[in-house]
């Protein structure tokens, strides 16, 4: 196998991926209407809510909507993940899993192409919320629209390997609105995405330190600071320790010789 | 005669170099915390605090001397005005205010100071040079606001509780004509071109602005901001920028500077800065303004050319008066 053989399936799998985005104008409509919906209507009605107090990397007071803006983000990408895991269900429905796999490439390989690719089309969802949002006047440093990039590329991988290791333990298809309730709300609610962690430890302790447990939550805020080029080394490191753990699962489960996958579906 | 001219010489270096130091040296704030009896020092480069220096009770009005070596200080509850040399960083001397002193202004030849008493409805005029008092103008309940005209031919005091801006001829010291304007007057500032006054009503949710010519209200300004009701708009501090572009006005409770075109009357914009906002600021050039906001403990720095809060800072309890030296 030479690299040749590696790009051609990398480009491959991408532009798979990327005309399944484009053929599908609904479920890009989908990605960036939801977040606008929240941004637009939810946000409004909070928006004297916030600006009572000043956290990192904010230097000032800032309205509600732009509080919630990098959480947003990180809901495009989840759902983004989710949407890549539900088309590898209906793949190895289909069949077409099996074509791909039968590859003489590395399995390994193979995921990871598919979790690029997925992460790229979650890339292009974030920037065309951010132009949106930057209509609305809900803007950010011009610097930050770039350094958001490197962090974008991490969080997205991540929650792509969590799309990929929910797939593997996922029979059917009908199977995926349980996934919905068990993992993208309770992850998306119990993080820093809608209400600060300090606002959640006024509440409730134990509510806090779940969201300060959340992974979700580090996504959002490696999000958040890269929006205003700044680092935050834990959410960073969190985020990026996950994606290791996550990914490794994945593609052990989808060994067919010793994986979750063959074990369930029988071979 | 050589000596005179290379002296003149030297002192002609020396006003260069002092103003070239001037243009370069970063700047520096200053501001009131009437609960900590404390003046906050900030550097304007680094916006930090590097100093705090402890004054009189409850410091409210603050303004720099003519020569900007000194600070002078309502300490309203010391009923005086302290002096604080900025060099030493410490408070050299008084002047006689009259009781409960809340704001002054400075006349522009920099020797007549002109001080609200809130308690006793007067304006006490201070001969600074000779530290005494030249005259006490009676005017309206609760004087609080002072505005003076550039040239400082004309002085307006806004009185509280009378709802009235009383236009005072500084070189006869006489009330020539008393506006009534909008509930709770609480500030003054004449255009750059002494043709308008606006006062600010902090009941009345509005500035007035008064043609200084006919002393008839010739415009309101109204404030709409959604999710903000009606009685949280309360008007207080009020700054013009002198190329007669923007007006910005402090907006008390409503957490928000508005920013108005100062020729249409327009509120083009309102920026988000912290808790409760009175008093502002501009640095010398005007390129940004300072907030002071007093039930947040920060200050708010905007940047006048791109209308955007940068950053606010942390200074003592119940910040007040905010000036920008060098």
């Amino acid at each position: 196998m030479s690299a040749a053989h590696y790009l051609r399936c990398f480009l491959g799998i991408l532009a798979r991926e990327a005309l399944r985005f484009v053929n599908q104008r609904e479920r890009f409509l989908a990605a960036l209407v939801r977040p606008l919906v929240w941004l637009l209507v939810f946000a409004a009605g909070f928006r004297a809510a916030l600006g009572v107090s000043i956290i990192p990397p904010y230097e000032t007071y800032i309205t509600y909507e732009v509080y919630i803006a990098p959480g947003l983000i990180g809901m495009i990408q989840l759902f983004n993940g989710m949407q890549s895991s539900l088309s590898m269900v209906y793949d190895r429905e289909m069949g077409s899993m099996r074509t791909l796999l039968v590859s003489p490439l590395p399995r390994w390989y193979l995921l990871t192409c598919k979790l690029f690719a997925g992460t790229f089309v979650s890339i292009l969802q974030v920037y065309a919320f951010l132009l949106i949002a930057y209509l609305f006047g809900i803007e950010a440093p011009a610097f930050g629209y770039l350094s958001l990039l490197p962090a974008l590329i991490v969080t997205g991988l991540m929650l792509g390997a969590l799309g990929m290791l929910l797939s593997s333990v996922i029979k059917q298809l009908e199977n995926f609105a349980g996934i919905m309730n068990f993992v993208i709300f309770p992850m998306f609610f119990l993080s820093s995405a809608l209400y600060p962690l300090w606002k959640m430890k006024e509440s409730s302790e134990l509510l806090y330190h779940i969201c300060a447990l959340n992974p979700f939550t580090h996504v959002v805020e490696t999000i958040r600071f890269a929006l205003y080029g700044e680092v935050n080394t834990l959410s960073l490191a969190v985020t990026l320790g996950v994606f290791v753990v996550f990914m490794t699962i994945a593609i052990y489960a989808y060994n067919p010789a010793r994986g979750i996958v063959s074990r369930k579906t029988g071979g | 005669m050589t000596t005179r001219r290379s002296l003149s010489t030297l002192a002609v270096i020396l006003a260069l170099a002092v103003a070239t130091y001037d243009g370069a040296a970063a700047e520096t704030v200053y501001v009131s915390n009437e609960k900590d009896n404390s003046i906050s020092i900030i550097d304007g480069e680094s916006l930090e605090v590097i100093e705090t220096v402890p004054v009189g009770r409850r410091p409210r009005g603050i303004g720099l001397s003519a020569d900007k070596r000194h600070l002078y200080i309502c300490a309203s509850e010391d009923d005086t005005i302290q002096l604080l040399d900025l060099e030493t960083r410490t408070l050299v001397g008084e002047l006689p205010s009259g009781p409960d002193p809340e704001v002054f202004a400075l006349h522009p030849n920099g020797r007549f100071l002109y001080v609200a008493n809130e308690d006793d409805n007067l304006v006490t005029v201070i001969d600074i040079e000779k530290s005494e008092v030249l005259a006490e103008i009676p005017v309206g309940v609760e004087p609080e606001g002072m505005g003076i005209s550039r040239d400082g031919r004309w002085l307006v005091n806004t009185s509280e509780t009378t709802n009235m801006a009383h236009f005072i001829d500084t070189e006869s010291l006489e009330i020539v004509a008393n506006v009534l304007v909008d509930p709770r007057p609480r500030y003054a500032e004449f255009s750059q071109d002494g043709r308008y006054v606006w006062v600010s009503s902090e009941v009345g949710g509005n500035i007035n602005v008064i043609d200084t010519a006919t002393y008839e209200i010739v415009t309101v300004i109204t404030f709409k901001i959604s999710g903000v009701t009606r009685e949280g708009i309360q008007p207080v501090g009020i700054r013009l920028t002198s190329d007669g572009r923007w007006g910005f006005v402090a907006l008390g409770p409503a957490n928000r500077i508005a920013v108005i075109d100062q020729q249409s009357y327009e509120v083009e914009d309102y920026l988000l800065v912290g808790s409760r906002v009175w008093q502002l600021a501009f640095n010398a050039d005007e390129t940004r303004l300072f907030t002071t906001n007093g039930r947040s403990n920060d200050i708010s720095v905007i940047d006048v050319e791109d209308l955007k809060v940068i950053k606010s800072i942390t200074v003592g309890r119940f910040p007040w008066g905010v000036v920008v030296g060098p």
